[in-house]
């Protein structure tokens, strides 16, 4: 039984790409803004603090539904980006990415922020007198030591960008080939008759992934902790 | 020369502080909560003093009526912390080297040679700071500050979170430095058998203000203050 469909592939394919891809794209927003949270004070702080994690605790339905009303072709963002720059989102693959990044970026940021607040502020300190201007001390010596927290920040993303189904499917649909993940494959395949086989299938391949993710995770932590912390 | 007149308020506390410094290892000296460390941060571009100014040689690093005020990684001022600050995910080798790549200055293995013999770190380069004693990770503090070619070594209580033993390990290398590498220094401590050992001028600070300036006699003035 466990003879997978070329659909379901593509389903695979896809939902990996856009977990890849979105993490990837994701990953230097997110360590600006958790920078900016962590050492920043600034006024309208909370209020970043705050649309940051909306996704969190939004319907998933209603970030998409405001990703299409915002990025969708008619959208203002959206039509902006169209006209002058020829980026499509709305029922693209790139829009199933954008839904996925926007929803695991609470995740990510979250993951950043709290190892930059658990680095000792003074060795930055000692970086400059060393010579080393803030954006040298920033790669040479913050991001570095937090990069156990940025590892685990990215499985997170991946993570959930790789389940993510109600912001993409109400942002760019169910098409198969397109924007059809393993959740709403899972998700269609429930609801045909006949299909309980390929929806196990896919379950399974699903739990493979995560898992394959947490312990590939695990596995750069431990080595990240030895490098900094052992001899 | 180090020149410093400034002023900065820091809380309830004011410091206001101004001295001249012409010997080779000027010792700055007070109990805690005297304003010490402050003061040298200021000179090392750590904090920003509220007025002032602060020349080194013909230097000028901050001068508040001028709007002078160089920025840190640009004073080429070596500073050794009291607990060391080295880099724990960096080996001894590429703590040593830190300064050399920030400041792009060329490779001298002459020189990075004699400053780890000068102070006998050399079968430590392959260790990470973690697994370094504490008169180690000092010793290795020191020659990080030095392999960055400053015009001026700041020692903020270098010893002070060493015992008696690492103690004497250590003064002599700060000797040699001071005798042979003739290094300008500036030595925070509040220990006057430290200074003793180490300083050639001696300021002597307290609640944020210079009480006296002069030569080691302060020292002993010092003690008979404390009987």
């Amino acid at each position: 039984m466990f003879d997978l469909t070329p659909d379901e592939w593509t389903a695979i394919h896809l939902s990996i790409r856009i977990a890849v891809v979105a993490t990837v794209v994701a990953l230097p927003f997110g360590i600006a803004v958790a920078w900016v949270l962590a050492r920043k004070d600034f006024w309208g702080k909370s209020l970043l603090d705050g649309i940051v994690h909306l996704p969190l605790v939004l319907p998933p339905v209603v970030t998409g539904y405001l990703l299409l009303i915002s990025f969708g072709r008619r959208g203002p963002i959206g039509a902006f980006l169209d006209e002058h720059f020829g980026i499509v989102f709305s029922f693209r693959w790139t829009g199933a990415v954008l839904a996925c990044g926007v929803m695991a970026f609470p995740l990510l940021v979250r993951a950043i922020r709290l190892s930059f607040e658990a680095i000792d502020r003074r060795l930055e300190d000692a970086a400059g007198t060393l010579g080393a201007s803030p954006l040298q001390a920033f790669f040479t010596v913050t991001l570095p030591l937090a990069l156990p927290g940025v590892i685990a920040g990215m499985v997170l993303c991946f993570a959930k960008a790789l389940g993510e189904f109600g912001a993409t499917i109400t942002f760019v649909s169910n098409i198969p080939g397109e924007t059809q993940t393993i959740s709403a494959a899972i998700y269609t395949l429930t609801q045909v008759p006949g299909g309980d086989a390929a929806a196990f299938r896919l379950v399974v391949v699903a739990i493979v992934i995560s898992l394959a993710a947490l312990i590939a995770s695990e596995w750069f932590a431990r080595r990240a902790g030895l490098r900094y912390h052992g001899d | 020369m180090l020149v410093v007149d400034i002023e900065k308020r820091l809380g309830e506390f004011e410091i206001k502080v101004a001295f001249e410094s012409q010997g080779s290892v000027t010792g700055l000296f007070g109990s805690s909560g005297s304003g010490k460390t402050s003061v040298v941060n200021m000179v090392a571009g750590l904090i920003k003093p509220d007025r002032g100014r602060i020349a080194l040689d013909d230097t000028v690093l901050f001068d508040s009526t001028a709007r002078v005020n160089v920025p840190m990684h640009r004073r080429r001022i070596g500073y050794v912390f009291q607990e060391g600050r080295l880099f724990p995910h960096l080996s001894v080798a590429a703590n040593l080297d830190y300064g050399r790549r920030m400041s792009r200055l060329p490779h001298d293995d002459a020189e990075q040679r004699r400053i780890v013999d000068l102070l006998d770190i050399g079968h430590l380069l392959d260790r990470r700071p973690g697994r370094l004693s504490g008169g180690e990770r000092q010793r290795v503090a020191v020659g990080r500050a030095l392999l960055m070619r400053p015009r001026l070594l700041i020692l903020d209580e270098p010893l002070a979170s060493l015992d008696a033993a690492r103690k004497r390990e250590i003064l002599p290398y700060l000797v040699r430095l001071r005798d042979e590498a003739h290094m300008p220094m500036v030595y925070v401590s509040h220990q006057a058998g430290e200074l003793r050992r180490i300083a050639t001028t001696v300021v002597r600070l307290d609640g944020g203000r210079v009480m006296q300036t002069g030569g080691l006699e302060l020292l002993d003035q010092a003690d008979l203050d404390a009987l």
